[in-house]
């Protein structure tokens, strides 16, 4: 699960792991990195890069991942469990390999959006085309036609007009609105290889061998026209891909996936970054801010995970989980006389979480009011008190053996 | 694998069953792809011939042989297009698959 956001994680997770902890692996199922951006000839809008290939910035995120120590392995996720303990996850790849993680970052992104219309098949890599930067060269001198109104589409549209003689593109919505925004509009506009066809969709991609023209109906008034051309490029937006991931995972309507502010899913552990997740903004710069936050979130949960694992499910002993906030005076005093009646139970631990920092623990064991005592033992709740008073501590005391 | 260009196409894809890659420098999914069907070339060039076609400077053959859109593997039996797959999703085992059509 790799490109962007995931090789931009690569490089900052690598930045953690270098601080000592991490182990960071990248999946990609492509033999190259780089996801849709490595598919465009021109990439606008990362800060810093004023003039960049696709490919080459994805280059540049993976020699910076490397360089940190970010493994990489070719592979298809075909799905994701997590295990009995609520920790381990389990990948399983298409080729039936199967590999063990505490935390998974899901960065696979979105593909182009296929419409189904007939001759879009047919005619694939005979005049159909999903990538401008890949088909242009056959297109010197002809005209062809864009659907779609997006960023993409225009700059596609832009991109191409360097190259063919006409670009005609096919748009929905009524004269003058494209879904793309401002700057890409005027760029639209103001290029004389352009034209439009408003309040239009197409209907089929028709040819003999080759592409040579589209039927397109407009749909006000619900006319059909023919329009001549030598290719069609179908730039109607992406879907994300989430198959592996859907029977586990949290996903609003449209198919992409639901993360915090974290960029954690409903899964604890299990984050979502990028073109996949559910967002106002899908760039390079913003799927690699995803990432960024996921690095270090998946740090924190792997960090808090395993010292809960150790001080309190595989203890030895008795131990009393606080769970507490330092806003609130009562559990500042509350951990004070447990620790003062730890003196004469010298084989009781105390374990503190800050429901504050760490919510995941709250929610997992349901502690909705602090403070809140949970007696643990040999890794099970054996008893709750909630906002306890002096005397009822001594029954966190008396749960056991003695 | 046997570079293709005008002059010697239609010589080389007149006999039997022929392999085409159709390639080009700004296909970032053809070249990820040649390594593997080197490896199919490697595996079954015995039965099937193998080929590849660089698009810059062939455009007009390409377009005579109905190819516009890259990734492209055309397959060839004694001069006849008898099989077209295309697209930036292709993957190695589709092109294994037709392969193994022809050598059964
Ligand atoms: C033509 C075009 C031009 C663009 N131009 C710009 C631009 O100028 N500026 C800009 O900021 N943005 C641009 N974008 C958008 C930008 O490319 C995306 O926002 C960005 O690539 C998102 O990155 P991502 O990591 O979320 O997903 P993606 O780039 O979609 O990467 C997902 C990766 O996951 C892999 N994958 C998917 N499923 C699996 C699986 N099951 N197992 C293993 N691997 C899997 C895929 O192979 C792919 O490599 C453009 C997009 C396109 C299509």
């Amino acid at each position: 699960m790799s490109s962007s956001s995931e090789v931009a994680r690569g490089a900052v997770c690598g930045d953690l792991c270098s601080q000592g902890r991490m182990k960071t692996l990248l999946i990609e199922e492509k033999r190259k990195m780089g996801g849709q951006c490595a598919t465009t000839s021109e990439l606008e809008n990362y800060p810093g890069i004023i003039e960049d290939t696709g490919p080459g910035l994805m280059e540049r995120f993976r020699s910076h991942a490397e360089k940190f120590g970010v493994e990489f392995e070719r592979g298809r996720v075909a799905g994701i469990e997590v295990g009995d303990d609520g920790f381990h996850k389990e990948i399983r790849l298409a080729d039936e390999r199967t590999l063990r993680t505490k935390s998974i970052i899901i960065a696979t992104g979105a593909a182009p959006r296929i419409l189904g219309i007939p001759g879009e098949k047919e005619f694939r890599g005979q005049g159909v085309s999903y990538c401008a930067t890949c088909d242009a060269d056959f297109y010197e001198e002809l005209d062809v036609v864009v659907v779609g109104s997006g960023n993409t589409a225009v700059e596609e549209s832009v991109f191409l007009t360097k190259v063919v003689n006409k670009v005609t593109m096919i748009v929905v919505h009524d004269e003058g609105k494209l879904d793309a925004d401002r700057v890409a509009q005027e760029q639209a506009f103001a290029n004389d290889k352009i034209e439009f066809v408003w309040n239009s969709t197409v209907d089929a991609i028709e040819g003999d061998g080759l592409v040579n023209g589209v039927r397109l109906r407009n749909i006000k008034t619900g006319e059909t026209q023919q329009l001549a051309t030598d290719g069609v490029f179908m730039f109607v937006g992406t879907v994300p891909q989430t198959g592996f991931a859907k029977d586990l995972i949290e996903l609003n309507g449209a198919g992409y996936i639901k993360t915090d502010d974290k960029q954690q899913t409903n899964i604890p552990g299990i984050f979502a970054v990028g073109d996949v997740t559910d967002k106002f903004l899908r760039q390079v710069v913003t799927a690699a801010g995803d990432g960024a936050v996921a690095a270090v979130a998946a740090n924190g949960y792997v960090e808090q995970e395993e010292y809960w694992q150790q001080q309190v499910l595989k203890s030895q002993t008795p131990v009393l989980a606080v769970f507490w906030s330092p806003l609130e005076g009562d559990s500042v005093q509350l951990i004070q006389s447990l620790e003062e009646m730890t003196i004469a139970y010298p084989d009781h631990r105390i374990v503190t979480v800050d429901t504050y920092k760490n919510q995941m623990l709250a929610d997992r064991y349901e502690v909705q009011e602090i403070p809140a005592v949970l007696r643990f033992e040999q890794g099970q709740e054996q008893l709750r008190l909630v906002q306890p008073g002096a005397v009822e501590l001594n029954q966190l005391f008396q749960g056991s053996k003695s | 694998m046997i570079e293709l260009n005008k002059e010697n196409f239609a010589e080389e894809t007149a006999q039997g069953v022929v392999l085409v890659d159709f390639w080009g420098e700004s296909c970032e999914r053809c070249k990820e792809l040649m390594p593997d069907v080197e490896a199919l070339a490697e595996q079954y060039g015995q039965e099937i011939k193998f080929c590849k076609l660089n698009i810059q400077g062939n455009r007009r053959l390409a377009m005579a042989q109905k190819v516009m859109g890259l990734p492209s593997i055309v397959f060839y039996q004694n001069g006849e297009k008898v099989e077209h797959l295309s697209g930036e999703e292709l993957e190695p085992a589709q092109i294994e698959d037709v392969i193994k059509n022809y050598v059964a």
